[in-house]
C-alpha cells in the first residue's frame, strides 16, 4: 500500500533489520520511534511504548529483531483493547440506537450509509435519521444512501431542529419496528461551544426518548488526521460520553496511529474502520490486523 | 489556534531568557522542547528533524558567542527559519494566478472531507468582491448529493453554479469553461471529487480534466487537523497535476496545523488561503511571517488589526464615541458592542492575538467564554426597548420577568445591571479625565468577559472572581 511515500526508505531499512539479522540496538529503537511517530501516534505514547519495550527485551531476553517486532506489535494490539471492547452493543430491546457525531468533513453521512447497507444485509430492519440539517444537502446525501441500502429515513427541512429529527425517528422506528435506528448529525468543530451544546440537546433527546443512553455514540475520525483527534475526542466525550471510534478514509497512506494514543489516554477503542467508497467497503476494527498495517513496510 | 505550541516556547525560551549566557546544553534542552511541540503541531518528524538541526547549527557557536542577548538570538533564529520554512516573505505575494485573456480557470482537488465545496463558495465571494464574475462548476460525480450541495452553496453566494447530469467531470468542466465564455463569466471555479492520492483512476480522470481546461491555479485543499501523512498527499497531488498553491481549511479549530509547515518544505509550493470559519466570506490570506510570529507567541498584531478594520463599523465607533462623552450609555448600545465583537470572532483567538497575552503565565488558564456573551446578550434581548433605553425602569418584577425571559436568573440579570452601573460611572471618569478617544481597537482588545477553568469547575455559572473580564470596556 505504501508505495511512493516518504518512508520508504525507513521502512526498508526497519524491514531489513527485521528479516535480516539485525542487531538490537539502539538505532533499532530510533527506528521504531520514527515509524511510530510517522503514524500519527503521538511522542508520549511512543515514549511510553518503547520504554515498556526496552524492560520487555531485557525481562523476556527476546533473542533477535523479529522477536522485538512481534512484542511490539503484540503491546500495541493489546493497547487497542480486546474483541469485547471493539464490538458494536445492541440493546436487548430494540431499537438499538447509535449517535454519530465529529468535526467536518471526516465522513459521518458515508460511514452511517455504510453501516445501514451493511446491516441491512444481514437481514436487520434499519432507519437513517438525518440529523444534520445544517451543511447544504446532507440529508439528500444520506437520502441516497438509504435508497441504495434500502433503510428507512426520516429527515426534516433544512435549518430545522436536529432534535426533533431524532424525535421523529424514534417515533417511526417504534411504529415500524425497526431493529436499528442511526442518526446522523452536523459536523461540528469541537470548540465551537454552541454547536456542542445542540449536540448535548441531541443526545438528551435520544437518551430520554430512548429510556436509555444511545447505545453507542461513535466519534468519526479521518485516518488522516493528526494530534488534534486527542483534543477532539476529550471534547465529544465531555459532551455526549463518546462510546467508540468510527476510523473513516482508512484506505489511504495515513497510518491512523492517533487512535492507539485515543485508547492509551482516554480509554476510548476503535469499533469500525471504514476502508473505501463501496457501500460493502466498512470493516469492524481488528487491532492486530490495524497493528501489522501500521508496522508494516511496503 | 496555536496556543500551545507558543506557550511551550515561551517557556523554554523564558528560562534561556534567565541566564546570561547560553551554552550548546541550553540550545539543546531548548531544542528538545522545541522539537516536541513541532511534533504536537503535527509537523512532519523529518521536517522536524531538518529544522532542529539547522537551529542548533545557526544557533550554536559563532553567533551566540558575539551576541549580547544570546536567548533572543535563539527565538530569533527559530523565528527566521520558520518564516523561511512556511515560504519566506516572497509567498506573501502568492496570490491567484489569473489568466491573461479570460475565462480563468481554477480547479480544487483534494482528499474527501477537505473541503473543496465550502472553499469553492468562499472563493466566489472572495472573486466577486473584487469585481468578478464566476462561475462555479460542479465536477464531483462521485459523492452522492455533492453537485445538490455545490448548487445549495451557489444559491448562498449568488453565483452560477453550472453542471450537466450524468456527465463525466472532463466534459462537464470543458462545457463550464465554454458556456463562461459564452456568457461573459471571467472566472471557472472547478469543484472536483474528493479523491485519495494513491486512486490511480481518479487521479487520472483529474489530469485529464487539467488537460481539458488548463487551468492557470490548481489548488490542493488541505485539513489543518492533517497530521504526518499530509506530505504524502501534497507530493502526490503535486506529481500528478502540478499543484498551484495550498489551502489550510478548517484552521478555526484548535489544531496548530503544522501540516502548514510540512507541505511547505516537501512541496515547496506557496499556502494562498486560509479557511477561518462556516461562513461564506471566513477566508484570509496567508502571511508567513503572522504564522511564524504566532506559533512562536509573538502576537499577531496585524491580523488583529486588520480583522479589526474590517469588521469594525468606523462611523459606528465615532457614535459609540460621542455617546460615552455624553455619559448616554444604554443597553441598546451594549447590545451593539456585543455584536460588533462577535463579527471579530471567537474571543479566545482575538485575545491570543495580543502580545502579552499570549505568553502571559496568569492568563495560561484563561479560556474564554462565549456562552456568558451570549447569556448577557439573551439578557439585555429580553428587556423591552423601553428598558433598555431607560434601565432604571428595571424594577423588580420585570427583573424576573427577563431572567424567565431569557433562561436565566434574578441574581444573573442583577450582576450585568451592576456591571452596567460600574461600567458607566468608570466611563463618565474617563471622559472627564479626557482620556485618549475609544477606538476599535478599545472595544475588541479589552472587552472581552472571561473567566479562568478553575473557576468554570467550581461554579459552572458565570461566577465573579478569577480572571474574569468585564464586558464590554475592560476592568
Amino acid at each position: 500500500m505504501l508505495k511512493r511515500g516518504l518512508f520508504k526508505n525507513l521502512f526498508q531499512r526497519v524491514d531489513q533489520l527485521v528479516t535480516g539479522r539485525g542487531r538490537i540496538d539502539e538505532t533499532l529503537f530510533d527506528d521504531f520511534e520514527e515509524a511510530l511517530l510517522a503514524a500519527d501516534l503521538n511522542v508520549h505514547t511512543t515514549d511510553r511504548v518503547l520504554q515498556d519495550l526496552r524492560g520487555l527485551v531485557r525481562d523476556e531476553r527476546l533473542p533477535d529483531v523479529q522477536a522485538v517486532r512481534e512484542r511490539l506489535a503484540q503491546s500495541l494490539t493489546e493497547l487497542l483493547g480486546d474483541p469485547e471492547d471493539t464490538k458494536l452493543k445492541r440493546s436487548p430491546t430494540p431499537p438499538t440506537l447509535y449517535l454519530m457525531v465529529g468535526v467536518n468533513g471526516v465522513g459521518k453521512t458515508t460511514t452511517l450509509g455504510k453501516m445501514a447497507f451493511i446491516e441491512k444485509q444481514m437481514g436487520r430492519k434499519v432507519l437513517l435519521a438525518a440529523g444534520d440539517t445544517f451543511r447544504a444537502a446532507a440529508a439528500d446525501q444520506l437520502g441516497l444512501w438509504a435508497e441504495r441500502s434500502g433503510a428507512e429515513f426520516v429527515r426534516h427541512r433544512e435549518g430545522s431542529d436536529p432534535a426533533a429529527v431524532v424525535y421523529d425517528a424514534l417515533q417511526a422506528a417504534r411504529a415500524r419496528a425497526v431493529d436499528l435506528v442511526l442518526v446522523d448529525t452536523a459536523g461540528r468543530l469541537h470548540t465551537r461551544s454552541n454547536l456542542m451544546d445542540e449536540l448535548k440537546k441531541i443526545n438528551r433527546v435520544a437518551e430520554r426518548e430512548l429510556g436509555r443512553k444511545p447505545d453507542e455514540v461513535l466519534l468519526a475520525l479521518d485516518a488522516t488526521t493528526g494530534q488534534n483527534a486527542i483534543r477532539q475526542a476529550k471534547e465529544f466525550v465531555d459532551a455526549v460520553g463518546v462510546t467508540g471510534i468510527a476510523l473513516a478514509k482508512f484506505d489511504g497512506t495515513a497510518r491512523g496511529g492517533i487512535v492507539l494514543t485515543i485508547k492509551d489516554e482516554l480509554g476510548i477503542p476503535v469499533k469500525m474502520v471504514g476502508i473505501g467508497e463501496k457501500p460493502e467497503d466498512i470493516r469492524r476494527f481488528n487491532p492486530r490486523e490495524f497493528v501489522d498495517f501500521l508496522l508494516a513496510s511496503d | 489556534m496555536f496556543e500551545s505550541l507558543s506557550d511551550k516556547l515561551q517557556g523554554v525560551f523564558k528560562r534561556l531568557r534567565g541566564k546570561g549566557t547560553l551554552s550548546a546544553d541550553d540550545v539543546d534542552v531548548a531544542l528538545r522542547e522545541v522539537r516536541l511541540a513541532l511534533l504536537e503541531a503535527d509537523v512532519n518528524f523529518k521536517v522536524v528533524k531538518d529544522f532542529v538541526a539547522r537551529v542548533k547549527e545557526r544557533a550554536v557557536g559563532e553567533h551566540i558567542l558575539e551576541g549580547l542577548n544570546p536567548a533572543q538570538q535563539v527565538v530569533k533564529v527559530v523565528h527566521e527559519e520558520m518564516i523561511r520554512l512556511l515560504g519566506g516573505e516572497e509567498a506573501q505575494a502568492a496570490r491567484l494566478q489569473m489568466a491573461p485573456r479570460p475565462p480563468t480557470v481554477l480547479m480544487l482537488c483534494g482528499l474527501q472531507g477537505a473541503g473543496k465545496t465550502t472553499l469553492a463558495g468562499k472563493l466566489a465571494v472572495h472573486l466577486r468582491k473584487q469585481g468578478r464574475n464566476p462561475l462555479l462548476a460542479a465536477c464531483d460525480v462521485q459523492r452522492p448529493a455533492a453537485i445538490k450541495q455545490l448548487q445549495v452553496v451557489g444559491e448562498q453566494v449568488q453565483t452560477p453554479v453550472f453542471t450537466i447530469p450524468n456527465a463525466d467531470p472532463v466534459r462537464i468542466a470543458r462545457e463550464a469553461v465554454a458556456w463562461a465564455q459564452a456568457n461573459g463569466g471571467d472566472v471557472v471555479i472547478l469543484d472536483t471529487a474528493g479523491r485519495l492520492h494513491v486512486d490511480d483512476a481518479l487521479m487520472r480522470e483529474l489530469k485529464q480534466v487539467k488537460e481539458a481546461t488548463q487551468p492557470s491555479d490548481i489548488l490542493l485543499v488541505l485539513d489543518a487537523m492533517t497530521g504526518q501523512d499530509a506530505v504524502n498527499v501534497a507530493r502526490d497531488f503535486d506529481e500528478a497535476v502540478g499543484v498551484g498553491g495550498f489551502v489550510l481549511t478548517k484552521i478555526d479549530g484548535d489544531a496548530r496545523g503544522g501540516a502548514a509547515i510540512s507541505i511547505r518544505s516537501v512541496v515547496g509550493k506557496p499556502i494562498k488561503f486560509l479557511g477561518v470559519g462556516e461562513k461564506m466570506d471566513a477566508l484570509e490570506l496567508f502571511h508567513p511571517d503572522r504564522m511564524a510570529g504566532r506559533i512562536l507567541g509573538m502576537g499577531d498584531v496585524l491580523s488583529l488589526i486588520e480583522k479589526a478594520e474590517s469588521a469594525l463599523d468606523e462611523k459606528s465607533a465615532l457614535e459609540m464615541e460621542k455617546k460615552l462623552r455624553a455619559g448616554k450609555f444604554d443597553f441598546e448600545d451594549y447590545l451593539e458592542q456585543i455584536q460588533q465583537m462577535r463579527r471579530l470572532g471567537p474571543l479566545d483567538q482575538i485575545l491570543k492575538m495580543l502580545p502579552g497575552f499570549a505568553g502571559n503565565k496568569a492568563l495560561a488558564d484563561l479560556q474564554i467564554d462565549d456562552r456568558i456573551i451570549s447569556q448577557r446578550e439573551a439578557i439585555i434581548r429580553s428587556m423591552t426597548k423601553k428598558e433598555r433605553r431607560d434601565p432604571t425602569l428595571l424594577n423588580g418584577s420585570r427583573r424576573k420577568r427577563i431572567a424567565t425571559g431569557s433562561g436565566t436568573t434574578v441574581q444573573e440579570v442583577n450582576r450585568l445591571l451592576t456591571e452596567y452601573d460600574q461600567m458607566r460611572g468608570m466611563m463618565r471618569k474617563m471622559m472627564a479625565g479626557d482620556m485618549p478617544a475609544m477606538g476599535p481597537m478599545a472595544g475588541a482588545g479589552r472587552g472581552a468577559a472571561a473567566k479562568s477553568k478553575k473557576n468554570k469547575k467550581g461554579k459552572g455559572g458565570g461566577g465573579g472572581g478569577g480572571g474574569r473580564f468585564r464586558l464590554p470596556f475592560g476592568r
